[in-house]
């Protein structure tokens, strides 16, 4: 479709917008008429009669419903005058939505400036030992993060944990803050193709073995080579993975999708993909230090 | 022919039947996904009863089927009555008929089946779209040739609002459902972005002014003066705010998209329009109640008169509060939460569903050789049940919608927002459990109206009446 990038446009729809407003005032003043009267002083009706019964009088406009119809014609001029509505008449306050917004964040940003550069002075530790920057960052993190990682951090099926010690990316304050502010995607390709039905089958044995979960030895003694082939790159010959990567350590009790031959062949089969929103457009870096204080402090107390 | 000296009564018989039996239909499932809202373990872990599916086949019941049949049923009987002509097909009105009902029924399957458009009020896959636009093209050539063989010079007032409805919710539906299928169930609307969205809320905002306001509309111009037996109080204000209102609602689709990535001028335009309409909404209000105007009386005894008045009043407050929630700062506050809701449903239960059940006690029992329904007393009941029901239901959804509206914007000293969303969800239980019960009792009243309508027909004949000779115009 035309995107009417031509000027013609804002006059074209800036004239048809202004006369068709005042075109409502106009026909409402060409059909103010006064009562008709009978000849004995009633009000006439227009003679015209349909199923019998149905007739119409002659009253005129009620004089209460004209003024509010001339005076919300009034207001809309005004309003059109002072703001944009018309082609492309910026309107004589200038007023912008995205200017609005600038506006009443800036009124915000300049009230809690001094409370956060407080906080912004303090390192990422120092922040999760302190009640009054932690009650600000809960209130933060059940406003952002809470929707896929929980109120209580505990996240969900495919969502991180964020209060055990296992980090995908990484737990120090550095790492968390960069995941908030960058945001992370972590990407498993599908191995179904390459490896076959077979050869899934062994390397899920194999990585089921790694921590300990019950596996078929022979599958396992098969899958392994194939590990070493396939999975090294990103999960490492020991399959420890790498938060460099993002990639999960296959040798622990955590699991992001869940345990069990049939998840962990689903996700070797089609691979995954996990996103994680980047924040920086979203909170300031103020804002971001002290929620990274809060997401660090979620699993100090184990 | 025989048939040419008598109204095609069978056809408005079969609309006004099916009107009450999709109201039962279509207010269950609204119950339904009320209670879900409460109880969100309802929808039973099948996705064809999860709410996503049922709400859109709860929208389209009450306005399509329930609402849509209503407007067959009434301006097919009117349009008769006051042309003092027969339908100019038959043929074509039974397909109208027979067509409607598969939509209904089309609909009915594959919405919870989770086929759909996702446009809102639009949601049907484009094989349907083509069958409605089909039905549609039929309503109009009946309604128009009928009129084209009036026996009356002047057209009714309220000719002219079916009128404006048929030809432009051909229009809306036409162009808002452009798209480009992709499989026999899934199509992409024509359009893209900020554009599809201008085009979808033009379309939804002219549903409301053409299929839920116009219509029902025309139906008011007739009932309540025939009831009432009084003129209309002025031509002149039917004139007036007939064109005003056409005209203006067609601009007023953009303040469903305000603060988005709508161009600031579209905005603008759409707001000041639903200002300039104010008035000309308020004008058939006026008209009707002021016909009443000497025969005030009547009200205490006809719980017809009732249904038609107080849907009138229910018109007046949601067509005040429309305008109100189209400017920028009101809508700031309201948009998004449930006081939209609350709003629609004061149009919905309130004008729509009120003044279409008004309008059918009034038909059923004519077109069934009687003068009267049934019981007189149920009528009252109902009237009763369901004012109550509309009351608690559009309160409840007023409270809670501002409740949330002033969570959502609520920021502490720390600058951070004091509720996080669950918490406005959670505060607005309460009002879903008083909307739930409001919602029953509407429920309830429908299901009053539908035993009233089978006593009512039963051990009655069907009657086509005798067209009347149209009385020589008398001027003043």
């Amino acid at each position: 479709m035309s995107q009417f990038t031509s000027g013609f446009w804002d006059v074209y729809i800036g004239l048809i917008s202004l006369v068709s407003i005042i075109a409502c005032a106009v026909f409402l003043k060409l059909q103010s008429v006064r009562r008709i009267e009978t000849k004995e002083g009633g009000t006439a009706t227009t003679g015209h009669v349909w199923d019998e019964t149905l007739t119409e009088y002659h009253h005129p406009l009620p004089r209460w419903w004209s003024w509010l119809f001339y005076l919300t014609v009034l207001f809309s001029l005004v309003y059109l005058l002072l703001y944009p509505g018309l082609g492309s008449w910026k309107g004589v306050l200038g007023w912008t939505q995205v200017g609005q917004l600038e506006a009443e964040n800036a009124r915000i940003e300049a009230k809690i400036g001094p409370l956060y550069a407080e906080f912004a002075a303090q390192d990422v530790p120092a922040l999760a030992k302190s009640p009054e920057a932690m009650a600000i960052g809960q209130k933060l993190f059940l406003n952002h993060c809470a929707q896929c990682h929980a109120s209580d951090g505990g996240g969900s099926r495919g969502f991180p944990n964020l209060t055990d010690k296992d980090w995908l990316w990484g737990g120090t304050p550095e790492a968390i803050k960069t995941t908030i502010t960058e945001g992370r995607v972590g990407v498993m390709p599908p191995w179904g193709p390459v490896l076959g039905e077979e050869g899934v089958k062994d390397v899920a044995h194999y990585v089921m073995s790694l921590s300990g979960l019950a596996s078929d030895s022979i599958r396992v003694a098969r899958g392994k080579p194939l590990f070493a082939q396939t999975c090294v790159a990103c999960h490492g010959p020991e399959g420890k993975g790498n938060p460099a990567l993002g990639a999960p350590n296959l040798t622990d009790k955590t699991w992001l999708y869940g345990a069990g031959e049939a998840v962990i062949t689903e996700t070797i089969v089609k691979g995954r993909n996990n996103q994680m929103p980047a924040h920086k457009n979203i909170l300031t870096p103020e804002k971001i230090h002290l929620l990274a204080g809060y997401v660090y402090s979620l699993s100090q107390g184990q | 022919m025989a048939a040419e000296s008598t109204y095609n009564y069978k056809v408005v018989r079969q609309f006004a039947v099916m009107t009450v039996v999709w109201g039962v239909v279509g207010m269950l499932v609204g119950v339904i996904i009320a209670a879900q809202l409460l109880w969100p373990a309802l929808n039973l872990d099948i996705p064809w009863l999860s709410y996503g599916r049922l709400r859109p086949l709860h929208t389209n019941a009450v306005i399509f089927a329930f609402g849509g049949c209503a407007l067959f049923a009434s301006s097919y009987y009117i349009v008769q009555r006051t042309a003092h002509a027969r339908l100019f097909s038959d043929g074509l009105a039974a397909f109208t008929f027979w067509g409607w009902q598969v939509v209904i029924v089309l609909a009915a399957v594959t919405l919870p089946l989770g086929l759909t458009s996702g446009k809102e009020y639009a949601e049907l896959e484009w094989p349907i779209d083509i069958l409605i636009a089909l039905v549609w093209v039929a309503y109009a050539v009946v309604f128009f040739g009928t009129l084209a063989k009036r026996k009356v010079e002047h057209i009714y007032v309220a000719n002219w609002f079916f009128g404006a409805f048929i030809l432009t919710v051909a229009v809306l539906h036409i162009v808002n459902s452009a798209a480009v299928p992709v499989t026999f169930w899934k199509s992409y609307s024509a359009y893209a972005g900020a554009q599809d969205a201008m085009v979808q809320w033009w379309y939804g905002h002219n549903a409301v002014g053409f299929f839920l306001t116009a219509g029902f509309l025309g139906m008011m111009y007739y009932f309540i003066p025939k009831q009432a037996n009084r003129p209309v109080y002025s031509y002149r204000l039917s004139v007036v705010h007939f064109w005003a209102l056409i005209f203006t609602y067609m601009w007023a689709g953009p303040h469903h998209l305000h603060y988005t990535a709508l161009p600031e001028w579209a905005q603008s335009l759409g707001m000041v329009f639903s200002l300039i309409l104010l008035a000309p909404s308020w004008g058939g209000m006026i008209n009707g109640i002021m016909t009443l105007s000497g025969a005030w009386h009547k009200l205490r005894t006809d719980p017809i008169l009732k249904f038609l008045i107080v849907s009138l009043s229910f018109y007046g407050m949601s067509t005040f509060e429309g305008p109100m929630m189209s400017i920028k700062t009101v809508n700031a506050l309201s948009h998004y939460t449930d006081w939209t809701i609350g709003h629609v449903h004061s149009g919905a239960l309130g004008w729509v569903g009120l003044v279409s059940m008004g309008s059918m006690y009034y038909l059923i029992p004519r077109l069934f050789g009687r003068t009267e329904m049934y019981s007189t007393n149920l009528v009252n009941v109902h009237f009763w049940v369901s004012t109550i029901g509309i009351v608690l239901y559009i309160a409840a959804m007023w409270i809670a919608g501002v409740m949330q509206g002033l969570m959502w914007r609520a920021v502490g000293e720390d600058g951070t927002l004091t509720y996080s969303f669950v918490e406005s969800v959670k505060a607005t239980y309460p009002f879903y459990a008083i909307r739930l019960l409001g919602g029953a009792l509407y429920l309830s009243g429908m299901l009053i109206m539908f035993y009233n309508m089978v006593k009512t027909i039963a051990g009655s004949k069907a009657v086509d009446a005798t067209i009347p000779a149209p009385a020589s115009a008398v001027h003043a």
